[in-house]
């Protein structure tokens, strides 16, 4: 077994605090279960999973701890090869964002989504285009004009993955042209952003809320198909809910990133129903919805064929947007 | 002062009964995260992430920087007494810390290791205290290529501080820029070097290395040279400590001159490894007894670890008013207060002003606390040299195995860790440094990756690192360093010769 021994005592003491719930589905662990982050420390899904654990805990949702493992290794094929070898092994789920597509596009690592078994769709993250509240682009024109003359630089998370895809989208939707800066970080983006080393962003809500409410950025448009469902004011009268989609802003693209459940091979009905069972009830707690307020979530919430037949449609996508800006990997 | 007023309302806060007792708990539990190589203050703090959630955001908070703090402190004890760094940023306290301890001064060096923290982490608090937004909008100005600027400068100031030819210092770095090259290539998102293997998707992990080449190293030598455990000797009374607090006034510029370079590494963000080494080479080299460095130089402790723990209490600074953390620890940090609902920010300091002071003022308290819980544990630990090395060996072994294997949960990392323990015993048998391989593998992808970012924004012209006055003054100081030696032969030539004689 690959339980960290440490993690696991430091996690059986946080267990004592939890007494016992009675079990209402019919499968239920025996043993700590590993949440897998395929993501460094600090990021939207390890912050995702380490909110779910927490709620979890306080509200005793389950009889074994949950423990957060992060494997960030290959832009996150680490974890996903682990999950992938991890048939029959109920007691591990792991947490994606778009590199269960992206990856083994970009790398070449011998892995599909389809290696593993889908438990439930949480939540979406939003994209945002954010520029330096300094700078003169108002609108999403101002910006499109000033990037036709070329030179703009465009900072992101990661080579090859959401934010990348997202610009090489701009680009062609726009007939621009970007230098695509890659960071480690969104949070790391953000300053750059704010510190004038960059043009503009496509952080997530959360990565640069905190600037927008200093007055530091300035949102000019959402890549979803319709505004976000936040109406409370954060900067200058402004909410989330009044940033326009970039589709009303002649900016043709739309982009959602998937915050998801999946666990391994061979999973039976009754341990994926246990575990929709148990996010069914995370998604009910007030500290679940302050969290996907704090982030403007999409909170969509899906399972079973409905989200396999997302994730399917999502892949083919990733794999066209992929294929157009000449991403995929060698290793293929 | 508005500052002040809000700092004691902070001391009110942090002064409950029930913050007393976290910070004391956190303190305890981060030394023994610290101790542990390999576990290290980022995991432990998010693996006791959970525990917090039922507190309120201030007290969570207390506890968890009170945990980086003890890691922070205990960090340099399995450098001191076994050679083994437990975190990256005690790398450079091992230079002289373990020479000590092999000479029967295991106490003076954990005195002096323990409290130059101190003095560290109280000059960036203070810092913090006073200037903290100044210092927030400074860290803005840091873009690619001025943090690639900031990584060359700890490299330069590191070349040649080696006893051993150049070459073998050049061979050492080179072999560690290759192994830090392996895995996912961050700029183009192509992995790199992993010829297939899936177990090297993450690249050699720094720690991994560390606990081999240096831990594993170190028994092999110890093992060839008849078992002899040196160090065992060394008088074990509180007194030692009375002691040592005498001789560290006078390295009272050192101290200082290693509180500036943490708090500028700490907040720019580059990180508390890259202070310790650029203040032990620069230490080294202004120092009056600065070729003794590395036989076990008191002053060759108190550098690095001063600058470390400045580093590490400076970086809480850009995480709280920026959102960017200066270490990995702080980036679960911030993961933390965001699942309590607070926006770090520039809006954090005006609108969450009971927490924020609240966590300055248990800064002041958390270390002071720290220190005292590690000062009357030094004779425990200098106690351990005394065991028999036939016992300890085994024990060391199984620790840094554990180490290893938590890193990420791999058993491949414990077989890696025992190749490199004989790669470390190889290379110091040939007389191949180890400091500038480590260097090179904790720096060596974040300088590239600074460097490629630049590029890219440059258009390929090498003319960004010197296209304003901060990034071309940081790469001038840089070649400085570099050609410092050379710079001071060709002075003393220019001189007369009557000056000579």
């Amino acid at each position: 077994m690959k339980n960290s021994i440490l993690r696991l005592a430091l996690a059986s003491v946080a267990a004592l605090c939890v007494g016992s719930v009675p079990a209402d589905a019919a499968w239920e662990p025996v043993r700590p279960v590993e949440f897998i982050v395929p993501a460094g420390t600090g990021g939207g899904a390890d912050q995702m999973a380490r909110t779910i654990q927490g709620i979890v805990t306080k509200h005793n949702l389950m009889k074994q701890p949950l423990v957060v493992i992060n494997k960030s290794g290959g832009a996150g094929g680490e974890g996903f090869l682990d999950v992938k070898s991890s048939a029959n092994n109920p007691h591990k789920i792991i947490i994606t964002l778009s590199n269960l597509f992206t990856t083994p596009l970009a790398t070449g690592i011998p892995f599909s989504w389809k290696d593993m078994t889908p438990v439930a769709m949480l939540a979406l993250d939003e994209f945002v285009l954010w520029v330096n509240a300094d700078k003169p682009y108002k609108t999403v024109k101002d910006y499109v004009d000033a990037a036709k003359a070329g030179g703009l630089k465009m900072g992101g998370t990661g080579s090859k993955q959401e934010d990348q895809i997202i610009t090489v989208g701009i680009e062609k939707a726009t007939g621009t042209k970007f230098t695509y800066i890659p960071y480690k970080g969104g949070g790391e983006v953000a300053v750059q952003l704010v510190g004038g080393h960059v043009d503009s962003t496509v952080n997530n809500p959360i990565e640069a809320v905190a600037q927008w409410r200093g007055g530091k950025l300035r949102p000019l448009c959402v890549f979803d198909s319709k505004p976000m469902n936040y109406d409370e004011q954060i900067a200058d009268g402004k909410a989330w809910k009044d940033i326009p989609t970039c589709k009303s802003q002649g900016l043709d693209l739309e982009y959602v990133m998937l915050r998801g459940i999946f666990m391994g091979p061979k999973a039976t009905k009754d341990q994926v129903q246990y575990y929709v069972d148990l996010f069914t009830k995370v998604r009910a707690t007030p500290e679940w919805q302050d969290f996907m307020k704090s982030g403007a979530f999409n909170t969509t919430f899906m399972t079973g064929a409905d989200y396999a037949k997302w994730v399917e449609g999502e892949e083919k996508r990733h794999e066209t947007l992929m294929k157009e800006a000449g991403f995929i990997g060698t290793g293929n | 002062m508005e500052e002040l007023v809000n700092l004691f309302h902070g001391f009110a806060v942090a002064l409950q009964p029930f913050n007393i007792m976290v910070m004391v708990l956190g303190i305890v539990l981060g030394v023994l995260i610290g101790v542990l190589p390999g576990l290290g203050g980022a995991n432990g703090v998010a693996i006791l992430l959970p525990l917090t959630f039922s507190m309120s955001p201030t007290s969570a908070i207390i506890m968890l920087s009170c945990i980086y703090w003890g890691a922070l402190f205990g960090g340099a004890i399995t450098s001191i007494l076994f050679n083994i760094p437990g975190e990256p940023w005690s790398v450079a306290t091992t230079f002289d810390g373990y020479p000590m301890a092999q000479q029967g001064k295991a106490g003076e060096a954990l005195t002096a290791a323990f409290t130059s923290s101190f003095v560290g982490a109280l000059f960036a608090v203070i810092m913090i205290t006073l200037v903290a937004p100044l210092v927030a909008s400074f860290a803005l100005q840091f873009g690619p290529a001025e943090k690639f600027a900031v990584y060359f400068l700890a490299f330069c100031s590191f070349v040649g501080l080696s006893k051993e030819p150049p070459f073998k210092t050049i061979a050492a770095m080179m072999m560690g820029f290759a192994l830090a090259a392996v895995g996912l290539d961050s700029i183009t998102g192509q992995l790199r070097l992993t010829f297939g293997f899936t177990e090297l998707l993450n690249g050699f992990d720094f720690l991994i290395a560390v606990i081999g080449l240096f831990g594993i190293g170190e028994i092999l030598l110890t093992m060839e040279e008849g078992l002899a455990f040196r160090g065992g000797n060394g008088k074990i009374d509180l007194r030692v400590v009375l002691k040592t607090w005498m001789g560290l006034p006078k390295f009272w510029m050192t101290s200082l001159r290693s509180c500036l370079i943490g708090c500028w590494m700490g907040v720019t963000p580059a990180g508390a490894t890259p202070a310790s080494f650029m203040s032990y080479g620069i230490a080294k080299r202004v120092a009056k007894n600065g070729k003794n460095f590395g036989k076990g130089e008191i002053e060759g402790v108190v550098a690095p670890e001063t600058a470390a723990h400045a580093a590490g209490t400076a970086a809480l600074l850009p995480m709280l008013s920026l959102g960017v953390p200066g270490s990995p620890t702080a980036a679960v940090l911030l993961g933390g207060l965001l699942i309590w609902g607070l926006q770090p920010g520039p809006m954090l300091f005006v609108e969450q002003k009971e927490f924020v002071w609240g966590l300055i003022a248990s800064m002041y308290l958390g270390n002071l606390v720290g220190l005292l819980v590690v000062l009357t544990c030094v004779p425990v630990f200098a106690a351990i040299l005394r065991v028999p090395f036939s016992i300890i060996a085994p024990l060391i072994l199984v620790l840094c195995a554990i180490g290893a294997y938590s890193v990420h949960s791999s058993t491949f990392d414990v077989v890696l860790m025992l190749v490199f323990g004989v790669i470390g015993y190889l290379l110091k048998k040939c007389n191949y440094p180890l400091a500038p391989l480590v260097l090179a593998i904790v720096l060596g992808d974040k300088a590239e990756e600074a460097f490629r970012q630049s590029l890219l924004g440059s258009g390929g012209s090498l003319g960004i690192f010197f296209s304003n006055g901060l990034v071309s003054s940081i790469m001038v100081l840089g070649l400085i360093a570099l050609f410092w030696s050379a710079i001071q032969e060709g002075w003393s030539r220019l001189r007369p010769p009557a000056a000579v004689a």
